[in-house]
């Protein structure tokens, strides 16, 4: 520990009292044992700080899982009738909201398949190309896979979001979103 | 380790011969290799051959230390102000305009202000400074009050110095004529002191030597 006549070593240049003297000359002592006595003080008090902020950070978190708003299932959203989709070809829709818009295809006489429009490099819409057994996007000659929305050629690393779908009564229906990273 | 208490620095320029020994032995060291953290100052060069070493004083209130913006001179326990931290040392000089003394050096090639730090990894170990070690006349003499008191009897240690208004007290001691009695030395009065002749008076005494000048 140091004592007090250390503090007292170095005498202020008008020759007062430690306690007399401004508040700057206690933060930066010219003593070699104050100074490293004040550099620890600023190292523990930092760390408990820190330590302290983590844990209101933690804390944060929880109490932000409990506030946020949650999403709920996703609707049910009718696409089209089955017979407005001819074999091998494509109709748009939006889902889940309005803005997302998506690509219907019917592969079958009773095989539907959708994915999102947006290209996963830079949010183009896709062009389905059925002959070519792909999604291609113009922006940056991206390629997709017709069959499972995988990347297959150009800049997208990431598949397409897969819409499930469902037949229904004479009518197809998106179920659910399928985000996916690989 | 600190310095021992009673381990002492004395300086007497009266003694000094200005053999450089003490500003080779300094730039020896291999703490600051290749140069000299020791001053030999020729008083008037013109006029005599007169030279006076000056080593860090060690200053009670260390003015270098005061005017550092960048916390970087520290003094130890035992009342040394050491070398700037290299750390925090910014090169900004204000140190080497500010010192009364005029010791802090600084070295632009390294960034870093280089001064005498009483040989510190010698004097801690209880050693003497390698200047005082090599000093033939004995002018930087590093030892107990006892020791120079029996040495110099003509002689009386001082660590009171005058700039103007202010007092500086420090921890080497420099010897002045036991015959003064002087309180401190005035150093501010040497300046602007001509020379006459072969008599250098820089009436830095206070004391008889003012008054006698006085009248």
């Amino acid at each position: 520990m140091i004592t007090r006549e250390r503090e007292q070593l170095t005498t202020s240049p008008d020759g007062g009292l430690l306690e007399d003297q401004p508040k700057w000359r206690q933060d930066f002592p010219i003593d070699w044992p104050q100074d490293h006595y004040v550099s620890r003080r600023d190292f523990t008090k930092f760390m408990v700080l820190t330590s302290l902020a983590f844990t209101a950070g933690q804390f944060w978190i929880v109490v932000q899982n409990y506030l946020r708003t949650r999403r709920g299932e996703l609707p049910l959203i009718k696409i089209a009738a089955v017979d407005e989709v001819p074999i091998g070809g494509a109709v748009t829709f939006a889902y889940p909201e309005a803005h997302d818009s998506c690509l219907l295809l019917r592969t079958g006489e009773k095989t539907f398949i959708a994915f999102s429009q947006k290209c996963t490099h830079l949010s183009c819409a896709v062009v389905p190309q059925p002959d070519k057994g792909r999604f291609y996007c113009p922006c940056h000659e991206g390629s997709f896979d017709i069959a499972t929305g995988a990347p297959i050629a150009g800049p997208p690393r990431r598949p397409l979001p897969k819409i499930s779908v469902e037949v229904r009564s004479g009518a197809v229906y998106a179920t659910g979103l399928e985000l996916r990273t690989i | 380790m600190p310095v021992p208490a009673q381990n002492e620095f004395f300086i007497d320029p009266n003694r000094c011969i200005g053999c450089q020994a003490c500003v080779q032995a300094c730039s020896e060291c291999e703490t600051h290799k290749g140069y000299s953290m020791i001053h030999l100052d020729f008083v008037d060069r013109a006029h005599s051959v007169q030279t006076a070493p000056v080593v860090c004083m060690h200053c009670d209130s260390p003015t270098c230390a005061e005017v550092c913006p960048a916390d970087a001179i520290k003094k130890t326990a035992d009342g040394v102000v050491q070398t700037a931290r290299k750390p925090r040392c910014i090169a900004c000089n204000n140190c080497v305009l500010a010192c009364p003394f005029g010791v802090p050096k600084m070295k632009t090639d390294f960034k870093l202000m280089m001064k005498c730090d009483m040989c510190y990894d010698r004097t801690s170990e209880g050693l003497k400074p390698m200047c005082a070690t090599v000093c033939p006349s004995q002018a930087l003499f590093f030892g107990t009050r006892e020791q120079i008191e029996s040495l110099r009897p003509r002689s009386i240690p001082t660590n009171q110095f005058r700039f103007g208004e202010q007092t500086i007290t420090t921890k080497v001691n420099m010897m002045l004529p036991n015959a003064g009695k002087a309180e401190y030395v005035d150093v501010t009065k040497a300046m602007g002191v001509g020379t006459l002749g072969k008599t250098i008076s820089l009436n830095i005494l206070d004391g008889i030597y003012n008054e006698e000048s006085a009248e």
